[in-house]
């Protein structure tokens, strides 16, 4: 086996892992607190690389871009909440799946409309054009760069739920609702925020990718399965288990690319069939909860 | 008035018969007639897990996949020869298929399942996409041909768009009279017992596991079945049969019909298929249409169209 070669595919999984975790830990954040799972999560990510194209040709910084971009994500996320999702709390959990699956399919059809069938590109900003000598390989820069922000970001997020107040709300809140209820907390408004902050991690994601993989109208689809993939993988409710699963099949498929590229998208799903004989609530999941 | 509603539900296979039977002479064109049939069977299938289990699968493209590439792996592949053999080929393919995914998918409960299921069968639409020398990959299986129907000796071609409507109608109408069979055998109440309340049948002694994983495999073997006789209708199968659109289309259908009613599956993929139809002439954004349709339904009308106007009529009725 050649190290050599291999590094840098060890590197490339690790940024789409980096991708995998920042959706499957909104999908999980939202579904932990709410049980809702949001189908329309990849159509917000495609819309995260759709928003970022527009703001840099409008604003002509990518920097502006990449903030406002998953801002703009989150209040539409704030906006399905309100309009849509908290029309079906209290109906079966399949309600808002089925929903969510529909506007999926309306938000890929607008974009379809609005910016065309054929996907658009998307470059680097010029500060992370080149590649970057790690002293072992070369590596774009750019990739480098989505690595950090996603460390950076999951950070900030463990230290938002672990550290401040709301974040306690949160997580009473997905281990006992009623509870919170009864204390006195308005649980909707945590909701609405949940979910607006799911959301806008997913437009941040997309963001992050149209630089790498261009934005196209169908992008999101694969990508919310594979995301709730890892969120099986890694255990529901689990933010460590997101990110544990999310390099995992990160790895997985970067690895498998360089052996045998056919393979890649199919491993995902091979190494979800193993967890799921051996641990069926996932590696980092407690059985039963939220089911 | 009252008569009539009366008869459409004490004898739903009859009904069923006595409509589809004079079918294609109603709708706008004769070749839209096998593909509302083929898709009502389609979503049938997917209605007794669904709608009648309380199981709700994503991933209905996998087994409608199975069941075409069966059929259209005999047919195209093999020397055999027999449509009947190719005709039985797709159900058990699906079946197989079904029986595998299902044990799978039925260890997690709940939102769990519905995903795993879209899972699988989007495994499945890269494992045919990427194993293009078996089923032609991107470029679809070709070459599958509609043979002459072999009737104890009698040869009967079905290659009219007539001819095939029927040769299907027979299926279909086998498959319904099937699907009545089972809910109202015991098998058939359990089901229902299971989809209000799983905790309670599992409590009553019910192996409610192993019961939901059969009426899968039932599942999958109908959605097969609809697999195969679309493989003949388009004598070709296009690796996106197995893509997560269709299960998508299946759901859609579901819910415009109303789940968990008889002939709700076929009111559903009648009227997305027409809604395709007419659309499709003025837009080619139709899916947006479609979709917000279905955003509709799932928040003001979850019972769809059937399951409203049995809920009004038998109100009015009684």
């Amino acid at each position: 086996m050649d190290v050599a070669a291999i590094l840098p595919q060890v590197f490339t999984g690790l940024v789409l892992g980096g991708i995998f975790v920042l959706l499957a830990i909104g999908l999980s954040l939202i579904f932990g607190l709410m049980t809702v799972v949001n189908f329309a999560h990849g159509s917000l990510y495609m819309l995260g690389a759709y928003f970022t194209v527009f703001l840099l040709a409008y604003t002509r910084s990518f920097w502006v871009a990449l903030v406002v971009a998953p801002i703009l994500v989150g209040v539409v996320g704030f906006l399905v909440e309100r309009v849509l999702i908290r029309r079906l709390y209290g109906r079966s959990p399949d309600d808002p799946l089925l929903l969510t699956f529909g506007l999926s399919l309306v938000l890929i059809e607008t974009a379809k409309l609005i910016w065309g069938k054929i996907g658009l590109t998307l470059d680097p900003p010029r500060e992370l054009a080149g590649a970057v000598n790690l002293g072992f390989m070369a590596f774009p820069a750019y990739r480098l760069f989505v690595i950090a922000v996603t460390i950076l970001v999951l950070f900030g997020l463990w230290a938002f739920v672990t550290r401040t107040n709301v974040g306690l709300i949160i997580r009473a809140g997905s281990r006992d609702p009623l509870m919170v209820r009864a204390l006195g907390i308005d649980l909707n408004r945590i909701w609405l925020l949940v979910f607006g902050i799911g959301c806008g991690l997913a437009g941040l994601a997309g963001a992050l990718a149209g630089p790498m993989r261009g934005a196209y109208a169908d992008m999101g689809v694969t990508m919310v399965i594979e995301s709730f993939v890892v969120v099986v993988v890694g255990g529901m409710g689990s933010l460590l288990g997101a990110v544990v699963a999310g390099v995992l099949i990160g790895q997985v498929v970067g690895i498998t690319t360089y052996f045998a590229p056919k393979l890649a998208e199919i491993m995902v799903f091979v190494v979800m069939a193993v967890v799921l004989l051996i641990r069926p609530s996932g590696i980092f999941g407690e059985a039963g909860l939220a089911e | 008035m009252r008569a009539l509603t009366g008869f459409v539900a004490r004898h739903p296979v009859a009904t069923f018969a006595v409509f589809f039977a004079a079918f294609p002479f109603i709708v706008p064109y004769k070749a839209l007639a096998a593909q509302v049939l083929i898709f009502g069977l389609l979503t049938m299938g997917f209605n007794l897990l669904y709608g009648y289990t309380g199981l709700l699968s994503f991933g209905h493209a996998a087994y409608y996949g199975l069941g075409a590439y069966g059929t259209g792996l005999l047919l195209a592949k093999t020397k055999l020869g027999s449509l009947w053999l190719g005709i039985l080929a797709g159900p058990l393919l699906a079946m197989i298929g079904g029986a595998v995914i299902g044990f799978f998918c039925l260890r997690r409960r709940g939102i769990y399942f519905a995903m795993l299921t879209l899972a699988f069968a989007q495994l499945l639409y890269f494992v045919a996409f990427h194993m293009a020398d078996v089923t032609g990959g991107d470029d679809g299986l070709r070459g599958i041909p509609l043979l002459p129907l072999n009737v104890f000796g009698w040869r009967v071609p079905i290659d009219s768009t007539l001819g095939f409507y029927y040769f299907a109608y027979v299926l279909v109408l086998l498959a319904v009279a099937g699907l009545k069979r089972i809910l109202d055998s015991p098998f058939g109440t359990v089901l229902q017992a299971i989809r209000e309340n799983g905790d309670r049948a599992s409590a009553c002694g019910y192996d409610v596991n192993r019961i939901k994983h059969l009426s899968f495999v039932f599942s999958a073997t109908f959605a097969g079945l609809a697999g195969g006789l679309d493989a003949l209708r388009l004598s070709v199968v296009p690796v996106e049969s197995l893509y997560w659109t269709t299960s998508g289309q299946v759901v859609i259908m579901t819910l415009l019909g109303g789940a968990g009613t008889f002939f709700g599956p076929f009111v559903g993929a009648g009227t997305y298929l027409v809604l395709e139809d007419r659309l499709s002439v003025f837009t080619e954004s139709w899916p947006l249409v479609i979709g917000l349709i279905f955003m509709a339904f799932v928040l003001f009308l979850p019972r769809g169209i059937w399951g409203t106007l049995v809920t009004r009529l038998s109100r009015g009725g009684s």
